[in-house]
């Protein structure tokens, strides 16, 4: 579990993040929605570590982040896995040495081992006869995959997704959605996406946080959210005419 | 204020390369790719150039040399020094700034902008001495590549004078041996190590700073090809200064 309590970030004069307090429970698909320039990326960063916030706290597992030491966070950075917006596979390596990494790097398991995990993983999210590639090789949709693949191989306690289905056409972007809620049932990890994709939020939002210029606008589940009296994140989320149908459709009980 | 800002912050990248070490198993094999990339890579270049300039320089100073008083021997001896004292440590290392630096500068910047640099972050990588140490030893290797330059010059200047027919192969070899100081070879050397710092962390500055998407990476590329270049000619004055005044 993840919890935020009044966390601010500001870039300058600007502040980006305005005392964001919301939790995030395991074995959920929680899902971060907010329109471009409302802060999902830096609070996702801030979650992860890439960004130090001014002000608050952010807790794993009642581990209180501003409080370990620097070895400890880095211990703690081994429980973390993320799947990158754009795949950020490391181009001078090939898959099988992408999924790899982690396990080098962290791990003391013999050549033989890391390879059945990679094989097991990679299997996971079913990609086969793609080891010796390399990810310009590859498609968009499978990159992902890989990326996720990376990051579960080491079994993190908490997975990190930024926008992990954007360039992707709507079948393959269903696919890794549901990729993502099965790992997350399956190794029962705390998942956090960070998306504006309302296919997603639909999909597999268990719980949903709207952010909004910097504040926590609304949070709830997929369901909770026809019901929101929230006007711009109804104006979010039915901006499309599909969306408005499926409200009132919802509405009407169908 | 922004040049020192930046000062600051190399100073800091450069102290915090040296922190956190990666596993030595995964180092070892980086060291040994960054050795092939940006060193073994650039014989057949350093090679070519100093072939040619060697030659250039014999057949320059050989042109010069109108006075009958003057002996022949002195084109031997003006190649020799003009390749060890400045050719092939100084220019090699400026044309180096350009093929290696701009290398290391567009990698390490296409990793900022495609979040690789972020995945390592996140991992609990030091970012900063994954990428950037093994360069720094590997650049340990650069005075080898120096050494052949100074070779392969001295090479390019006896051909061209002797089947050029400016002067004999004895004259030139005995102009060659002539007053010749060994500490020119520790001074050479000295300031190759040097250059072979500047030409690993100054790009890797550049690249691991860099802020923006493809086209930010092609500018990088160039101030950190300009920084680099004016880097080493300042530190060669000061080094000269020091060392041989």
């Amino acid at each position: 579990m993840i919890k935020v309590d009044n966390l601010y970030k500001s870039f300058g004069d600007t502040e980006v993040l305005k005392g964001i307090s919301t939790s995030f429970e395991k074995g959920k698909t929680n899902l971060i929605i907010g329109q471009s320039g409302s802060g999902k990326t830096v609070f996702l960063k801030n979650l992860v570590g890439l960004f130090h916030p001014e002000k608050g706290s952010i807790y794993y597992d009642e581990r209180r982040y501003q409080d370990l030491s620097p070895k400890e966070r880095r211990d703690l950075r081994k429980e973390i896995g993320m799947v990158f917006q754009g795949g950020a596979l490391f181009d001078s390596m090939n898959i099988e040495e992408n999924v790899k990494f982690p396990l080098r790097m962290f791990t003391k398991l013999t050549s033989a081992e890391m390879k059945n995990r990679v094989e097991e993983v990679l299997e996971r999210v079913n990609l086969e006869n793609v080891n010796q590639r390399f990810p310009a090789e590859i498609s968009g949709g499978m990159q992902k995959r890989v990326s996720i693949a990376r990051a579960i191989v080491n079994r993190p306690k908490f997975l990190f997704c930024d926008e992990p289905n954007s360039g992707l056409d709507p079948r393959t972007a269903t696919v890794i959605d549901n990729l993502i809620q099965e790992l997350t049932k399956e190794y029962d990890i705390t998942t956090i996406i960070n998306t504006h994709d309302m296919n997603s939020v639909f999909e597999i939002g268990e719980k949903i946080v709207y952010l909004q210029n910097g504040v926590l606008a609304w949070e709830g589940t997929k369901d909770e959210i026809h019901h929101s009296d929230n006007k711009d994140l109804s104006d979010f989320v039915y901006s499309s005419d599909l969306f408005r149908k499926v409200k009132k459709a919802y509405q009407k009980g169908l | 204020m922004n040049y020192v800002s930046s000062l600051g912050l190399y100073l800091i990248m450069i102290k915090d390369t040296f922190r956190r070490m990666t596993k030595r198993s995964v180092l070892w094999r980086l060291i040994f790719q960054e050795i092939n990339d940006l060193v073994l890579k650039s014989i057949g270049i350093v090679v070519f150039i100093s072939f040619f300039i060697g030659a250039v320089i014999t057949i320059q100073t050989a042109l010069n040399l109108t006075n009958p008083l003057i002996p022949k021997e002195l084109i031997g001896y003006a190649a020799r020094q003009s390749i060890l004292l400045e050719f092939a440590p100084t220019f090699v290392s400026v044309i180096m700034a350009g093929k290696v630096g701009s290398y290391i500068t567009s990698s390490i910047g296409t990793m900022r902008v495609t979040e690789q640099i972020d995945a390592l972050e996140v991992m609990g990588i030091n970012a900063l001495n994954y990428l950037v140490f093994p360069k720094i030893i590997a650049m340990l290797v650069y005075p080898f590549l120096i050494g052949i330059s100074m070779f392969v010059g001295i090479m390019g200047a006896y051909l061209a004078g002797v089947y050029g027919g400016f002067l004999d192969g004895d004259q030139f070899l005995t102009g060659l041996k002539d007053d010749f100081i060994p500490f020119h070879l520790f001074y050479a050397f000295f300031k190759t190590f040097v250059f072979a710092f500047l030409l690993a962390t100054i790009p890797a500055f550049h690249g691991f700073y860099m802020k923006g998407g493809a086209l930010e990476v092609g500018k990088a590329s160039t101030t950190s090809f300009v920084w680099t270049s004016v880097v080493i000619i300042i530190t060669n004055y000061i080094i000269t200064q020091l060392l041989l005044s």
